[in-house]
């Protein structure tokens, strides 16, 4: 082993003991997304015929090309590889993202990787070791994957091209994450540039997939994530398709590896622009300061809702069809409203996406107060002419104001992306902005817990807020499923929320809703006011 | 008002870990006063207790007047602090946390000032935080103070990134703050600055004040460092106040308590002295000997 690896066995050993909980959490959500689908599609469209109804209406539309890519056959596996292989590949290629930025960029952000550097470890072992964990990541991915696809029943060799489809998807952007690693000095900027990368990824293969014969197919070709349909798992294996992700990892390994011989420590070869030399009259107290942090994150977040919520509204028109393939499903939506409430029925399930997603947004912005007291960013603050409650409401609006603005968009977009393909743009826009909107004080209720966390048990604040944003997704989402007794679904604030559009309408959950977020926060900052700092 | 702290018997500890043991400070209106101690040894709970960051758990405590914890944002407007790990918000520039710290105090830096610190400390003030080293990211931090008419400075271990020819400006502008009538509490374990600029002297250990006064004041406490070459050798056997002598031949060093000094220069000069020094101690060593020869409460539980 050359002098330039040294210390890479043990930087792995931490990077892997720092990710104990992280990485099982990523394949976990992966691995049970994809043979969740693949059970599911197994029971609700269990003949031939059904499936290939719903795979007709599938390739008919749009929107649902757009969003999950073209069908490779009728079989259930192909099913399954068209519903959950790009966002399964997606979610790889997020893990690798995160697993190789926050060993290598971010670290070195950090000033710890100076520590490790002047310890007897080699040049290239922080940016070794950290491929080395995100490959493993992967790997392991792809094993377990090509393992429980066949135990739910499906063919092994198709399962095994999903199983790689995903996770050469994440080597890939392992590859392109260690070169822009390189590139940037802020972790922030290194991540979004492969999240560019990504989206470009996404749209390439979405225009390429929706845009019907004549369009430009070839763009489902340009980028990794059309690779996972090209590939077509469970329709005729090309498997000399996954040479182009492992073409993307070599590549960019090699290029990773070039780049940090010729940079100096802390240093990128993208140029940090300057900046004001002096603050501007906006940037004048706590509040300013918090919008000023956390407005670039809730831009992202709010393109983020605006595209996925407008693509999934214009997925509403072809809604009807698809569900009239499966009797199972379709017995589902008439027990909650008949064949005519189907739209409505996706329609709300869309809107307590986004209240749940919006929740997990306003949990992050409130958390922010945390990471700025552990960072020791708050310290500054308060010791200058700002009291607690007022540093601590600081970052509370922000993360109402962005709540209900996330909240808002998805409304819109939904109302814009159903009503410009089914008629009537102006008054669904109105509709969904208020189904929307009817998931706030549900929402806030749950940023309400973060931010009395953050007041009374600000070391466990970080897991109690995640944890009422996980136990939300859990009830409200899968608890129908699981057919668990009310008494469980009535502790979610989501439960209570109206079910708009189609649901009715009363003010009183509302108001209590509200009075406990409220509440709530209000808890927080009194518990704030009376506690150490740091 | 004389005093611009006061704190006596200061009580606070983290679970088991009693940070504060009974802590006393007193630094008077108007002059630069040394907090001294090692690491751990409470300065910065100290300094977060008088900020109001932390909540005291037993003694009394004054700030300017007022108590730190109830009137903390009201008396904030007065002072400006410079903690020792500073961290700053990575995407602002220098230039922007330096005026968001003067607002944030109440307040707007001196335009003129700003600019003459700055240029002093040879800041780039258009560069993003996160590309400053530690040593640029104090200078932020200071200018913001250095900048402030705040009546009370509040420096933790201030000087620790910088570079000496930037430590010596700084020591300018602690005089110059001197001259002004402003109040320094300046915490460090770097005693040659203490030295430099205190006019008192407070070192704590373990939690707890263990001398306080004027560097003068303290020598008188302590003891002389004598170095001798001798014409032959000598016996200081038996003497009281002689302590840790190292007899080489003709050569002695030792260290003599003040009172004993006459009688050991007696015998010295009866051998026959060839060199002779004699210095009071460094504040090193009367560091090292709050730490060496009592030995520390126990801090565990």
């Amino acid at each position: 082993m050359t002098s330039s690896l040294t210390g890479t066995g043990a930087l792995a050993k931490l990077a892997l003991r720092r990710d104990r909980i992280m990485l099982p959490a990523w394949i976990y959500v992966v691995v049970i997304g994809v043979c969740a689908n693949a059970y599911a599609f197994s029971k609700l469209y269990k003949t031939a015929s059904s499936r290939a109804a719903l795979v007709a209406s599938g390739e008919s539309n749009p929107a649902l090309l757009f969003l999950y890519g073209r069908l490779n056959g009728t079989s259930v596996g192909a099913l399954t590889a068209w519903r959950y292989g790009v966002w399964g590949a997606l979610f790889a290629a997020l893990m690798s993202v995160f697993i190789v930025i926050r060993h290598t960029r971010a670290d070195e952000e950090a000033g710890r990787l100076e520590l490790i550097g002047s310890a007897a470890v080699g040049r290239q072992a922080p940016l070794v070791s950290a491929l080395a964990v995100a490959t493993l990541a992967n790997v392991v991915l792809t094993v377990v994957l090509a393992v429980a696809l066949p135990l739910i029943g499906l063919p092994a060799t198709g399962s095994l091209a999903l199983a790689l489809a995903i996770g050469t998807c994440g080597l890939a952007f392992t590859g392109l994450s260690a070169v822009a690693a390189q590139l940037t000095t802020s972790a922030r900027a290194a991540r979004g540039l492969v999240f560019g990368v990504l989206g470009a990824a996404f749209l390439a293969r979405a225009v390429g997939d929706s845009a019907g014969a004549g369009g430009p197919a070839w763009l489902t070709w340009v980028l990794p994530l059309g690779w996972t349909e090209t590939l077509r798992p469970f329709g005729g294996e090309r498997w000399w398709v996954l040479a182009l992700p492992l073409a993307v990892f070599a590549a960019g390994t090699w290029l990773a590896f070039a780049l940090a011989e010729r940079r100096d420590h802390g240093a990128g070869l993208l140029p940090d622009r300057p900046g004001r030399p002096a603050a501007s009259a906006l940037l004048s107290g706590p509040f300013s300061l918090a919008w000023r942090l956390q407005w670039p994150a809730l831009a992202g977040w709010a393109a983020g809702f605006a595209f996925i919520f407008a693509v999934s509204g214009a997925a509403a028109k072809g809604i009807g069809s698809l569900v009239g393939t499966s009797s199972a499903l379709r017995d589902e939506f008439a027990r909650l409203g008949g064949q005519s409430a189907i739209v409505n029925a996706y329609l709300s399930s869309l809107m307590l996406l986004a209240g749940l997603i919006a929740a997990a947004y306003g949990v992050s912005a409130v958390l922010r107060l945390r990471t700025e007291e552990t960072d020791g960013r708050a310290d500054p603050v308060l010791a200058g002419s700002v009291g607690r409650i007022r540093w601590g409401l600081s970052h509370v609006l922000v993360a109402l104001a962005g709540t209900a603005l996330l909240l808002a968009v998805a409304g819109v977009a939904t109302g814009l992306g159903y009503g410009l393909r089914a008629g009537d743009t102006g008054g669904m826009v109105a509709r969904m902005l208020g189904a929307g909107l009817a998931q706030l004080p549900a929402a806030l209720v749950i940023v309400g817990i973060a931010a009395a966390a953050f007041g009374m048990v600000p070391r466990q604040s970080v897991a109690v807020g995640w944890t009422a944003v996980g136990l939300a997704v859990l009830i409200n989402i899968f608890g129908q499923v699981l057919q668990i007794s009310h008494w469980v679904l009535d502790v979610s604030p989501f439960t209570h929320a109206p079910r708009l559009p189609g649901g009715p309408v009363s003010a009183s959950p509302v108001f209590w809703l509200s009075l406990v977020a409220l509440g709530l926060a209000a808890v927080g900052m009194a518990t704030l006011r009376r506690r150490d700092i740091g | 008002m004389a005093n611009a702290i006061e704190a006596s018997g200061l009580r606070k500890h983290f679970g088991p870990t009693r940070a504060l043991d009974g802590l006393d400070l007193t630094v008077r209106a108007g002059e630069v006063h040394a907090f001294l101690g090692p690491n751990g040894a409470g300065k910065t709970t100290t300094i977060r207790v008088l900020l109001g960051l932390l909540r005291k758990d037993g003694g009394d405590v004054a700030l300017l007047g007022g108590d730190p914890w109830r009137d903390a944002t009201t008396l904030h407007r007065r002072l400006a602090y410079v903690p020792g790990d500073v961290t700053l918000w990575p995407g602002l520039t220098g230039g922007e946390i330096i005026d968001l710290l003067a607002r944030l105090r109440g307040g707007a830096a001196d335009p003129k000032r700003r600019q003459d610190l700055i240029e002093r400390f040879d800041l780039d003030p258009a560069k993003k935080a996160r590309a400053y080293s530690k040593g640029n990211r104090q200078k932020v931090a200071l200018i913001a103070a250095l900048a402030s008419d705040a009546e009370l400075l509040v420096l933790d271990e201030p000087t620790s990134g910088l570079d000496p020819l930037m430590e010596a400006n700084f020591r300018d502008c602690v005089n110059a703050e001197r001259r002004d009538g402003r109040t320094v509490l300046l915490s460090s374990h770097i005693l040659a600055e203490a030295e430099a600029l205190a006019d008192r002297v407070t070192i704590i250990r373990a939690g707890r004040t263990v001398e306080t006064g004027t560097l003068a004041g303290m020598r008188h406490l302590t003891r002389t460092t004598v170095d001798a070459e001798l014409d032959g050798p000598v016996s200081l056997d038996g003497l009281p106040g002689v302590h840790d002598a190292v007899v080489d031949g003709a050569r002695l060093r030792c260290e003599v308590d003040n009172a004993a000094l006459t009688e050991v220069l007696r015998r010295l000069s009866a051998v026959g002295v060839r060199t002779l020094t004699c210095r009071p101690p460094t504040l090193e060593e009367l560091f090292l000997r709050h730490y060496s020869e009592r030995p520390v409460a126990t801090v565990q539980s």
